[in-house]
Parts: C-alpha cells; sequence; structure tokens
C-alpha cells in the first residue's frame, strides 16, 4: 500500500542554517502519524514543506508514490493535503460562513451576474459544524468571537469537507484546555475514521499517544526517533518527549544547585553513551565545535538512549 | 436561524432562546460598519438645515450632491483597497494626471478626444498596476510606496505641462471632435424637473453600487476583506493575495480616470498643480464611512456617506454665510468625531454578541 505522503531524509536550509536535516516520514489513509518536538525542533519548516509553503533542498517528498515538489499552498490543496495552522488561517473579523469557504467560494449563475451562492454557503457552513457537534446560534458572527476549540473545529470541518485526502495539523490543541483538547481531538479521530490520514504536529504526547498510530520525534531539526504505537509506551514516549535524560539531568542539578566543574562534568561524560546509533548523524550534522559540546551537548544526544531501547 | 435550532434537541435549550433574542434588528444593524456614518450624517444634515436657511432647497441639495460625488466616486474604490488592508497617497495627484493625459494627447497627437480618453484610461491603469506591483514586489508599506508615486506624479505632471504646453496648464481642447459627446459622458447636467443634477451623481452611485454587489456577493469581494483581515491566513486557503491587492489599486485607478475626465470635459483645461491633498479627502470618507484603518472591515455605502458628510459639510459652511476658511477644521473635528462614534458603535455591537 503506498502512503498517502511519503518523505525519505528531507532537508531544509535557510541560508547556513539547518531547519531540518534527514527527516522521513509516513503519512498512511485511516491513520494518524504524529510529529513530536520541543520548540525550534523544526516541525514548523516540516509542516510548510508539506503544506507547499517551502520546497525541500533534499530528499524526496512523494504524494501517493510520485515525487512532487510544491510551488504554493493551492497546489498542496489541490493534491489533496490540506493543513490547519496554529493560527488556524481564519480571519477573525470575517463571519463563521464566509471563512468556511474563503479560497473557494461556490458560485451561481454567469458572466457578469456570476455570485456568490450565499444561501448555499450559510446552510452548508450550519451542517457541516453541526455534524462536529459544533451548534452555531449564528453562522454571521465574526469567527473572532468563537472558543479556541470551537475555532479548531471549524478550520477541520472546512478542510474535511473539501475533500482533503491529508490533515495536517500544527498543534491543535496548543492553547486549549483539557476538555477543549478532548473534544478537538474527537474530531482529529473522526477524520481518521473518515479515511484520511492524519499529520498531527504536538508537543504534548499524552494527546499524541491517545489518537496516534504512529511517532516522529524531531530535535534541533533532525530526526530522534521514529515508532509505531505497538513499539512504544506512553511512558517510553513522554521521557523521550520530555527531554529524556536532560531532563533527568535537570532534576539533579535543581536539586543539588552544583558547581560548575559538576555541569562540565556530566555533560561531557553523556554524550558517549548518546553516540549509538542513528542520532550520532544529528549530532554531527550539528556540526557543533567540540568546545561548545560542554554546554550544549547534552541536548542532542539526550533522545539517544531512549530511541534505542525499542528495537533491543 | 431559528429552524435549525429547534432540531437540536440540547440542554442549553433555554440559554439558545436567550442568545437569540438578544440579537434584536437594532442590534444588528449596530453591527453594519456604515451605522456610524449614518448617525453622523444625520446630526450634519439637521444640524445645518436648522443653522442655513437655504439649505434645504432643491438646488442647494444639488450642489451638494454634486460636491460629495466628486469625492465619493474616488471614495469608493479607496474604501475597498482600505478594507483590502492598503493606502494609496497618489490618489489626488493621479485625478489630475489622468486629465492631463487625456487632454494633452489629445491635442498633440489627433484630432479627436476619445483617442486622448482611451489612452488616458490605459495609462491610470498602469500607474495603478505600478502601485500594487510595487507593494506585492517590495513588500514596502503602502504607505511608502504611494508616498513616492504621490510625489513622482506631482513632479511629471507640472514638468510635462511646463514641456509641452509651456505654461502650468494645457490647452483648450473645446473645439475638437468628439469633445460634446465626451463632455455629456463625463460632465453633463441632468435636469430632473427644475433641479438640475450633475452626471457625477450617476457615476458615483454607480459605482457604489457596482463596489457593494462586489464587497458583499462576489469570489472577488471576499478575497478583499480576508486580505485586508489576514494576508497570510488568505495565502493559506489559497486565495490570490497578490493578484486582489493589484486589482484594487487598478480599481482606484479607474475612478481616478473616471474623475480626471470629469475634470478635464467640465473645465476644458488642467491645472497640472491640482489634486494634491485630494487623497486625504477620500481616506477620510472612506474613514468616517467605517472603514478600519488596520483594513478587513468597512463598506462602499459607507463611503458614499462618508462622501455625503464631507460635501454637506463644504458646502453648508457657503449656506451658513460662514467664512470658509474654518472649512477644514470642521472636517478636521468631523473625522475625529466620527472615528470616536464608529470605535464606540463597534464596541457595543461586538458586546452584545
Amino acid at each position: 500500500m503506498t502512503a498517502l505522503v511519503e518523505l525519505t531524509d528531507v532537508s531544509k536550509f535557510y541560508g547556513n542554517i539547518r531547519a531540518l536535516e534527514g527527516v522521513s516520514l509516513e503519512v498512511h489513509a485511516g491513520e494518524i502519524t504524529c510529529v513530536l518536538g520541543d520548540n525550534g525542533a523544526g516541525k514548523s519548516t516540516l509542516i510548510k514543506i508539506i503544506a507547499g509553503l517551502h520546497r525541500h533542498d533534499a530528499g524526496t517528498f512523494e504524494i501517493e508514490g510520485e515525487p512532487a515538489a510544491l510551488g504554493s499552498p493551492r497546489e498542496a490543496l489541490d493534491r489533496g493535503i490540506a493543513t490547519v495552522y496554529q493560527d488556524l488561517a481564519v480571519v477573525p473579523l470575517m463571519p463563521v460562513w464566509r471563512n468556511f469557504f474563503l479560497g473557494s467560494e461556490p458560485t451561481k449563475g454567469a458572466g457578469p451576474f456570476k455570485r456568490l451562492d450565499v444561501r448555499r454557503m450559510r446552510e452548508t457552513t450550519r451542517a457541516e459544524l453541526l455534524r462536529m457537534g459544533i451548534d452555531l446560534r449564528d453562522v454571521d458572527q465574526p469567527i473572532g468571537t468563537l472558543s479556541g476549540g470551537e475555532r479548531q473545529c471549524v478550520a477541520i470541518a472546512r478542510a474535511v469537507y473539501f475533500g482533503a485526502k491529508v490533515l495536517v495539523l500544527d498543534e491543535p490543541t496548543a492553547a486549549l484546555g483539557v476538555k477543549q483538547s478532548g473534544v478537538v481531538l474527537k474530531y482529529v479521530a473522526a477524520a481518521r475514521d473518515a479515511g484520511l490520514g492524519v499529520v498531527l504536529i504536538t508537543h504534548n504526547p499524552h494527546h499524541a499517544y491517545l489518537v496516534g498510530d504512529r511517532f516522529v520525534l524531531l530535535k534541533r531539526g533532525a530526526m530522534a526517533g521514529s515508532h509505531a504505537k505497538s513499539e512504544i509506551a506512553l511512558d517510553e514516549l513522554t521521557r523521550q518527549m520530555a527531554g529524556g535524560s536532560e531532563l533527568e539531568q535537570l532534576s539533579h542539578e535543581l536539586a543539588r544547585a552544583p558547581g560548575p566543574d559538576v555541569i562540565g562534568g556530566r555533560a561531557v561524560e553523556e554524550p558517549d553513551e548518546g553516540l549509538a546509533d542513528e542520532v550520532t548523524e544529528g549530532t554531527g550534522a550539528a556540526g557543533k565545535p567540540s568546545g561548545e559540546a560542554a554546554d550544549k551537548g547534552g541536548e542532542g544526544p539526550s533522545g539517544a538512549p531512549a530511541a534505542d531501547r525499542p528495537r533491543d | 436561524m431559528s429552524a435549525p435550532s429547534t432540531g437540536t434537541p440540547q440542554a442549553a435549550e433555554g440559554g439558545r432562546d436567550e442568545r437569540l433574542v438578544h440579537r434584536s434588528l437594532v442590534r444588528r444593524l449596530m453591527g453594519r460598519p456604515e451605522l456610524g456614518s449614518v448617525v453622523g450624517a444625520i446630526a450634519v444634515f439637521v444640524f445645518f438645515a436648522f443653522v442655513a436657511d437655504t439649505f434645504l432647497r432643491a438646488s442647494s441639495l444639488s450642489t451638494v450632491l454634486y460636491a460629495s460625488s466628486t469625492i465619493g466616486i474616488m471614495a469608493v474604490p479607496v474604501a475597498l483597497l482600505m478594507i483590502g488592508g492598503e493606502f494609496d497617497l497618489s490618489t489626488g495627484v493621479m485625478v489630475t494626471s489622468s486629465a492631463l493625459v487625456s487632454s494633452m494627447f489629445s491635442y498633440q497627437m489627433t484630432a479627436n478626444v476619445w483617442v486622448g480618453v482611451g489612452v488616458s484610461l490605459l495609462v491610470t491603469l498602469a500607474i495603478g498596476f505600478f502601485n500594487g506591483f510595487m507593494l506585492t514586489r517590495t513588500k514596502l508599506p503602502s504607505f511608502i510606496i504611494t508616498l513616492g508615486t504621490f510625489l513622482m506624479l506631482t513632479g511629471l505632471n507640472l514638468g510635462f505641462t511646463k514641456l509641452i504646453s509651456g505654461t502650468v496648464s494645457t490647452k483648450t481642447i473645446g473645439d475638437m471632435e468628439g469633445f460634446s459627446s465626451a463632455r455629456a459622458l463625463f460632465a453633463s447636467h441632468l435636469s430632473l424637473g427644475d433641479v438640475d443634477l450633475q452626471v457625477t451623481i450617476v457615476w458615483w452611485l454607480a459605482l457604489v453600487a457596482l463596489a457593494t454587489w462586489v464587497l458583499l456577493r462576489t469570489r472577488v469581494g471576499n478575497w478583499i476583506f480576508a486580505v485586508g483581515g489576514g494576508a497570510d491566513a488568505a495565502r493559506a486557503v489559497g486565495v490570490p493575495v497578490n493578484r486582489t491587492k493589484i486589482g484594487l489599486y487598478m480599481a482606484v485607478a479607474f475612478a481616478a480616470w473616471i474623475s480626471g475626465q470629469h475634470l478635464l470635459f467640465s473645465y476644458d483645461v488642467v491645472q497640472s498643480g491640482e489634486g494634491v491633498g485630494n487623497e486625504f479627502l477620500y481616506i477620510i470618507a472612506a474613514v468616517i464611512g467605517g472603514c478600519l484603518m488596520t483594513g478587513g472591515y468597512g463598506s462602499a455605502i459607507g463611503s458614499a456617506v462618508g462622501a455625503f458628510i464631507f460635501g454637506m459639510t463644504s458646502k453648508g459652511i457657503v449656506y451658513a454665510q460662514w467664512n470658509p476658511d474654518w472649512f477644514k477644521f470642521f472636517l478636521g473635528g468631523m473625522l475625529l468625531l466620527a472615528t470616536l462614534l464608529n470605535a464606540w458603535v463597534r464596541k457595543r455591537a461586538e458586546a452584545s454578541k
């Protein structure tokens, strides 16, 4: 079965800045692929490549088995890839129904009398939202007056309605409370059950584990792990996500308020055990001068021990 | 609105009814962008009806409408442009440029003024395209781009006119072929009973109707709101942001062409230094009419009401036999009041939701 979207060793550079290197990812119909990573891990860059805002510089990007290099978001949409950004790509001052159809407005009439099919737009918006359980009192209200969760659901409903095959969600639960997050995750699962391939980008392993089928971990622009759900337990995922050994180190540091020599000693010691496996290329590619490794080294390899573990 | 709400038996049934009651007709009207300006227009009208005895005469009103229309024709596309999130400071002199090109091309190159009118349309649209193209290419603020165009056009107007005709105004083209038919289209009078109406009023109202239709009932209108309210979001869902903006600048240029031809055919000669400062009147009309300076909100009808307030004030002061030197002061005060009123009305309307 060919994947809907498949990235193999994809890299992206902004000038001399390595935003993404050697990242591979598969999205299958009816599955949710979660991309996890901390701030600055390259999640946004990855989305932008899939969504057609940026072109990748190396590696292959295949859509349903065909190599692709998307030139614009429109092109991505035409090939069935819809992206819901963190800002949701909604215009706050515009009514919900205008936002729902923005960029793909249905028209009726011909020539100079070609006009928006306003009635259909209003009714469809209301019906599609109702189907997702959002009961708007008025589709004419500016979308900026909806709650964060509702807006997220409008954006997802819009993508599903316009026949997306692949849905890319950028941190859909980031700014939401527990209850609203649950509602949004339910719609993500609903989209999956409808046969869409979903890419869920998040830094919350709990949310990811609830719905995800595959997990790709990003760290400083490189891939720090790729697991199927059967290969990894939530605890392990959380540990890797939360920084793994970094977190342990942090708790030590916080507990003891160590002197400078202690920090130095620990950081130098760690890369050795970390340089085990595929993560080596991640650290190596970062091109850190060895002196710098003393302070920063802890960050690169920290995922490594954990990344090996499931394979043992 | 009530049909689907009854179809969903939800726990908050009572709450929903309550919410619906809140949005009465008055509240809905208050949500319209032009409401503040309509209130302001009524206030200004009543004011001058009391202080100026001759204000309510039909002939006075037709003069007021004429003054409104000369601003209003330009205020319509300027309002669309502001809804689209951009400015144009070159509009005032662009009108003069359009008139100059038309007059001088006709005089120098041909015997028929219609050729000049056509060439002027192309040149003016090209100026509009230049503004839009520079804006979308350089990503500089429209304030800077059009300020540059404004200065360049001011210089070109004077320079070319002096170079070609030797003075600061154009030669008369009143005896040329096609002049009377062009005048009929751009600068004629229509008699309605004993009231004399300028044809610009027709142009104005037609443009308002067209712009309102485009804004509220076409895809392009949806895009205009979107590029002003959130250009990145619009781009992400596939709206051609750059094309929309360039189109808006060309719409401004088209209206400048109409205004320019009116200027030419009603006075026969064109002064090359005219038009400087008018760009602010157009913007004022649009802002009084409820356009947000930051884009994404406003209406074409509002710009018409704004232009009407301008017309009433400028002529009302004359009819009240005040010293017209004070006109700009009133205009400035009105702008502040209207904007405050707009802000207040919108806050009230949003609070009701």
